[in-house]
């Protein structure tokens, strides 16, 4: 019997990194041994913002939940025996895109590959950073432009290179409906590209090459039928937008290339093994359809809501991939979608509706107007209440949360905190004096001189590529760079998101916890007033912000300032607005030192007596750590009954008075 | 300490004259707690916040503090601006008081507070100290317990910023309390000509048209706007109201804001307007809650207005809400017949 043809499969992935360079190359190193075909490398959050590992605001976080890289000597070690010329790497790295990307082709000089060769992407956008992901720096207009010089830069220097990676992934994850998802990445894409052909240093003949440069990353999730529509309705959009807006003719520049994370905003707690399910499932929505199939796929891992993957967990997830593509006859059929009415019309509503919601973001001026007034944001933020209450409700049913909850003890949980990755304690130090090393070894003339050019030439207007490749081999670390950028731009802080007032809700249990709220309120002399924090680098703002929303339409008095604050800033933040009650969201990890943090201001300003709660991805051992040193309530995914959270809360601060 | 009335509150280390001590020493730390205090409903409480206010108001001289309304429609830029005003005062080494004031879901009592976000210059900075309080109860989008933060503020801080939303009645509202009322406007036609139609063009002391950084409609929205306070009369004290083209993000004309502010406070100084202005704020202040408790009917068991506000006069070592408190007695006194 001869094999029947199979098309290529996809790239297959897995987003991973952690520690430290050397522990993160040893990890890439036994993934590729095991099949996987490209590499996703996921960095800490202090590289992620520019900060080197002995700033302040890298506290807790160095290595945590990605790979420090702070210099050319860390991206060399992360990339050892790995052929950058051969390899494609994704690259999640959004505000210092440049400056990774300058790392990343200087390791590529170092290692003797032509530029030319390197494939990859850079994940560049900012808009979805603002709107969910987090970690953006500068004001919108700078961000635009530092896109816009990585995407005239590559095209001809680097030309495989994917120099930015329009997000909708990150949109579905902040609770984004499909036509949310497909709407914002399409207006940011035309932000993008508007912003590209204003510029007068790209030739009318590069924007066929740039427009089919432009790469997406999307979502998956578990409506997997709908999911297929929505991936051939925006094939179908960014065909027309290439040719009608910035008249592209060749239809191979058109084509929409994209890359796929499956949804993890579904993945539970509770009954963790389901998430396999899931993810299987999700996987098929992005690859059943091959006119509009996946060009690589990373999935997350069974453990996604318990904390970070450990290697055999990710390993699982390989498998998933594999199995799919070489065991299965997926690959060996045409369109099987071709002629089927049912998907042509959901495809062209998904595509109607999109297209209105698009237009009226350029109407109010594109993506840039729409974050800064905060409509996309709000949109989201509703979408996301919209679902959790379905959740709570029980109209939108979740296996082993809030149906079918019976269940045997799971073997895979049984192991407790063995069951995750838990990155050694030392990794933070041993950072630091590994860049206190490559610090003191380098030519400080050289340094100065790279960013004092970098400086100058970013002051004229020049293009941040080739001055950032020049500072990578003088030995400029991430933070220098991030600083010279944060010192011409400034900084920015997006809208939360969270309006001043909203719909309540109108179950009886909501109802009754207003009625406590309004009780205790009499009881305090004041209305309730409750502060949410958001202390450390960690941009996971959904809880925040679901648990503010809960808080308003209950009737309490809410203050919240969004994401990244330090642990001082919050404790003066709780004395100044008077609140009864705080609480702090915290999801990546590091809440052991920033929660004890809080707890220690907070008493130095003599306000120890006000409760504080805490919510986010606590593992049961730190939150009994937590516990003991004041917090008293911890909260993680499988409390998705908000309104339960807010009567406990209520009774907290009624017991306290 | 008192051992007949409850602590004011959290921390409490004092009664609510050693309090007032504090804040008349320019205590920061004093401030959390009184704030706290004057917002409170509790019977005890509300006792020691006239003991409070009175101590305040007999040592009205001391509260240096300037205090400037900033009004105009939601979206206009207040809370940038305010964030603008931080960073052009605190170089020069002058301290701001904020009181946000949020307008509160009326159907749960609820609130999104979501104005310190903009306002981030003054974080880790004890020069700046920003309250947000929900606009609940009255008309006019202003707390109960705004004047007596103002108040408290004035003790403390150089400067007091009061961000109220509105166009139209709440100006009038907000004018009453602060010293200079600033009126932020969008630029764009529909929102000058509205608050033109709205009459009360005479309230604000000093115009802003924000976001000047956009152009040409905000160039227009300034020319309209001085237009049309060309053709309103002149005010009875002299001051001629500028128009000023700003822009909160980039600091465009903030300094000749903060020249407007400062010469209007000067101007009000030598006058005598800004001291008249604040008596006529106290008395408009007893009126109004007067009225709203006890309605007209009950206003005329005191006199009527105009004799309410001689007593108000009068009674100058007397707080507003001392003041509110026992002519409250009296009218109920004589609405039970007693
Ligand atoms: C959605 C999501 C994202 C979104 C976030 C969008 C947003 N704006 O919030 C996106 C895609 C942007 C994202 C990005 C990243 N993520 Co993420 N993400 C998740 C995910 C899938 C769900 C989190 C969530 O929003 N849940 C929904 C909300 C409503 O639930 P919740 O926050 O848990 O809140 C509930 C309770 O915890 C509690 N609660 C929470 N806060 C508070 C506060 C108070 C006061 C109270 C009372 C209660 C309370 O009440 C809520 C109701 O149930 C989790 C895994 C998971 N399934 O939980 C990973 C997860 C949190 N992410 C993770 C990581 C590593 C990242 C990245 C750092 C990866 C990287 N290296 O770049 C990035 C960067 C993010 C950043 N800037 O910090 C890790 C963290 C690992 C760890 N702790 O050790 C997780 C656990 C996934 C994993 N297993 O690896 N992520
Ligand atoms: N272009 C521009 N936008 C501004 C300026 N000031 C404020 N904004 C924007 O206007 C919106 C509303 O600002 P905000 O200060 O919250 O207004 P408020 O409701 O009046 O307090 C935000 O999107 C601001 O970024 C400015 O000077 N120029
Ligand atoms: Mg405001």
């Amino acid at each position: 019997m001869t094999a029947p043809k199979r098309d290529r499969p996809w790239l297959i992935r897995t987003y991973s990194g952690h520690s430290s360079a050397r522990a993160s190359n040893e990890l890439y190193r036994a993934n590729l041994a095991k099949g996987q075909t490209g590499l996703s490398v996921a960095f800490d959050l202090p590289t992620q913002t520019g900060y080197d590992a002995d700033h302040p605001l890298a506290r807790g976080e160095v290595g945590k939940v990605g790979v420090p890289i702070a210099h050319i000597d860390d991206m060399s070690q992360l990339f050892d025996q790995i052929p950058l010329a051969k390899m494609n790497s994704n690259l999640t790295i959004n505000a210092t895109a440049a400056w990774l990307l300058a790392l990343y082709a200087a390791t590529a000089e170092r290692q003797g590959a032509d530029p030319a060769a390197l494939q990859g992407t850079t994940q560049n956008d900012i808009v979805k950073e603002y709107l969910s992901r987090g970690t953006y720096v500068f004001p919108p207009e700078a961000s635009l432009r530092l896109i816009t010089d990585m995407v005239t830069y590559t095209v001809d220097a680097i030309p495989k290179w994917n120099p930015v990676n329009i997000c909708s992934y990150h949109l579905q994850e902040a609770g984004a409906t499909p036509v949310q998802e497909i709407a914002y990445a399409m207006a940011n894409a035309v932000g993008v590209l508007d912003a590209v052909r204003a510029r007068d240093d790209v030739p009318e003949d590069a924007l066929p090459r740039i427009f089919g440069r432009i790469s997406f990353f999307l979502n998956a999730g578990i409506r997997f039928v709908e999911e297929v529509c929505k991936c051939r309705a925006m094939t179908a959009l960014w065909d027309d937008l290439g040719r009608d807006r910035y008249g592209i003719e060749d239809p191979q520049m058109r084509r929409f290339r994209y890359g796929v994370q499956v949804n993890s905003l579904g993945l539970t707690e509770a009954q963790p093994e389901n998430n396999v399910i899931r993810i299987v499932l999700e996987s098929l929505g992005v690859t059943l359809s091959k006119n509009a199939r996946t060009r690589s796929l990373q999935l997350p891992a069974w453990n996604e809501a318990l904390g970070l993957p450990r290697p055999w967990d990710q390993q699982w997830s390989l498998r998933i991939q594999q199995i799919l593509a070489y065991e299965t006859d997926l690959l060996e059929h045409e369109d099987i979608f071709e002629g089927s009415k049912v998907i042509e019309a959901r495809t062209r509503s998904l595509q109607e509706e999109a297209l209105a919601e698009m237009q009226k973001v350029l109407d109010m001026g594109g993506v840039v107007a729409a974050i800064d007034n905060a409509y996309m944001k709000q949109r989201l933020v509703e979408s996301h209440t919209a679902r959790l209450r379905a959740i709570e409700s029980g109209d939108l049913k979740v296996v082993g949360v809030n149906a079918f909850t019976e269940t045997e003890p799971s073997p895979l949980t049984a192991a407790g905190s063995d069951s995750i990755l838990v990155v050694d304690e030392g990794a933070e130090r041993e950072q630091i004096e590994r860049l206190d090393a490559f610090r003191s070894k380098r030519n400080d003339a050289d340094v100065k001189g790279a960013i004092t050019n970098l400086r100058d030439v970013l002051k004229n207007g020049g293009n941040v590529m080739p001055p950032s490749i020049r500072a990578a081999h003088a030995g400029v670390t991430t933070g220098e760079w991030a600083d010279t950028l944060r010192d011409l731009f400034g900084e920015y802080r997006a809208p939360t998101g969270v309006t001043a007032s909203g719909r309540a809700a109108t179950s009886a249990t909501t109802q009754a916890v207003r009625a406590r709220v309004d009780a205790v309120s009499e009881k305090l002399g004041r209305r309730l007033k409750l502060l949410v924090g958001k202390p450390g680098l960690d941009g996971h703002s959904n809880g925040a912000e679901q648990i503010a929303v809960a808080a308003r339409d209950v009737g309490m008095e809410v203050v919240y300032d969004g994401i990244r604050l330090t642990p001082e800033e919050i404790a003066a933040s709780a004395r100044d607005e008077g609140v009864h009650v705080i609480g702090l969201s915290l999801l990546s990890g590091s809440h052991g030192v920033l929660v004890l943090d809080v707890l220690k201001r907070l008493a130095d300003l003599g306000l120890g007596d006000i409760p504080v709660v805490v919510g986010g991805i606590i593992p049961e051992a730190d939150a009994s750590e937590l516990r003991e040193a004041g917090v008293q309530r911890v909260y993680t995914p499988k409390d998705f009954d908000l309104t339960r959270i807010m009567g406990e809360i209520v009774d907290l601060v009624s017991d306290a008075d | 300490m008192p051992t007949d009335a409850a602590p004011a509150s959290r921390g409490s280390s004092g009664g609510s004259s050693a309090l007032a001590a504090r804040l008349l020493a320019g205590d920061r730390a004093a401030v959390p707690e009184a704030l706290n205090l004057v917002d409170d409903t509790r019977a005890p409480q509300r006792e020691q916040a006239r003991d409070l206010l009175d101590t305040l108001q007999r040592n009205r001289e001391s509260l240096r503090g300037h205090r400037v309304g900033i009004t105009g429609a939601p979206g206009a830029g207040k809370s940038t601006l305010l964030d603008a005003l931080v960073r052009n005062l605190r170089p020069r080494g002058r301290s701001v008081g904020i009181l946000a004031i949020d307008p509160s879901s009326q159907r749960t009592g609820g609130a999104l507070l979501g104005d310190r976000f903009r306002v981030r210059s003054g974080a880790n900075d004890d020069g700046v100290y920003l309250r947000s309080m929900a606009a609940r109860d009255r008309l006019g989008g202003i707390a109960d317990a705004t004047a007596a933060s103002v108040e408290i503020l004035g003790a403390v801080f150089d400067y007091v910023f009061v961000e109220t939303v509105g166009v139209g009645q709440s100006e009038s509202e907000i004018s009453h309390g602060v010293d200079t009322l600033v009126f932020v406007a969008q630029p764009g036609a529909g929102d000058s000509l509205q608050f033109m139609k709205a009459g009360i063009l005479e309230l604000p002391d000093v115009f802003v048209v924000n976001k000047a950084d956009i152009g040409a409609v905000a160039e227009r929205t300034a020319s309209e706007l001085s237009s049309g306070l060309g053709l309103s009369t002149p005010r009875a004290d002299g001051w001629e109201a500028p128009v000023l083209l700003v822009s909160a993000r980039d600091g465009a004309g903030v300094d000749a804001l903060v020249d407007a502010v400062d010469a209007h406070a000067q101007h009000g100084l030598e006058s005598g307007a800004r001291e008249a202005g604040r008596r006529a704020g106290r008395a408009h202040a007893v009126c109004a809650a007067l009225a709203q408790r006890y309605g007209a009917y009950g206003l005329e068991r005191v006199g009527g207005r105009d004799a309410l506000e001689v007593r108000v006069r009068e009674a100058e070592e007397e707080s507003v809400a001392s003041l509110v408190h026992r002519l409250g007695q009296f009218i109920e006194g004589a609405l039970t017949g007693r």
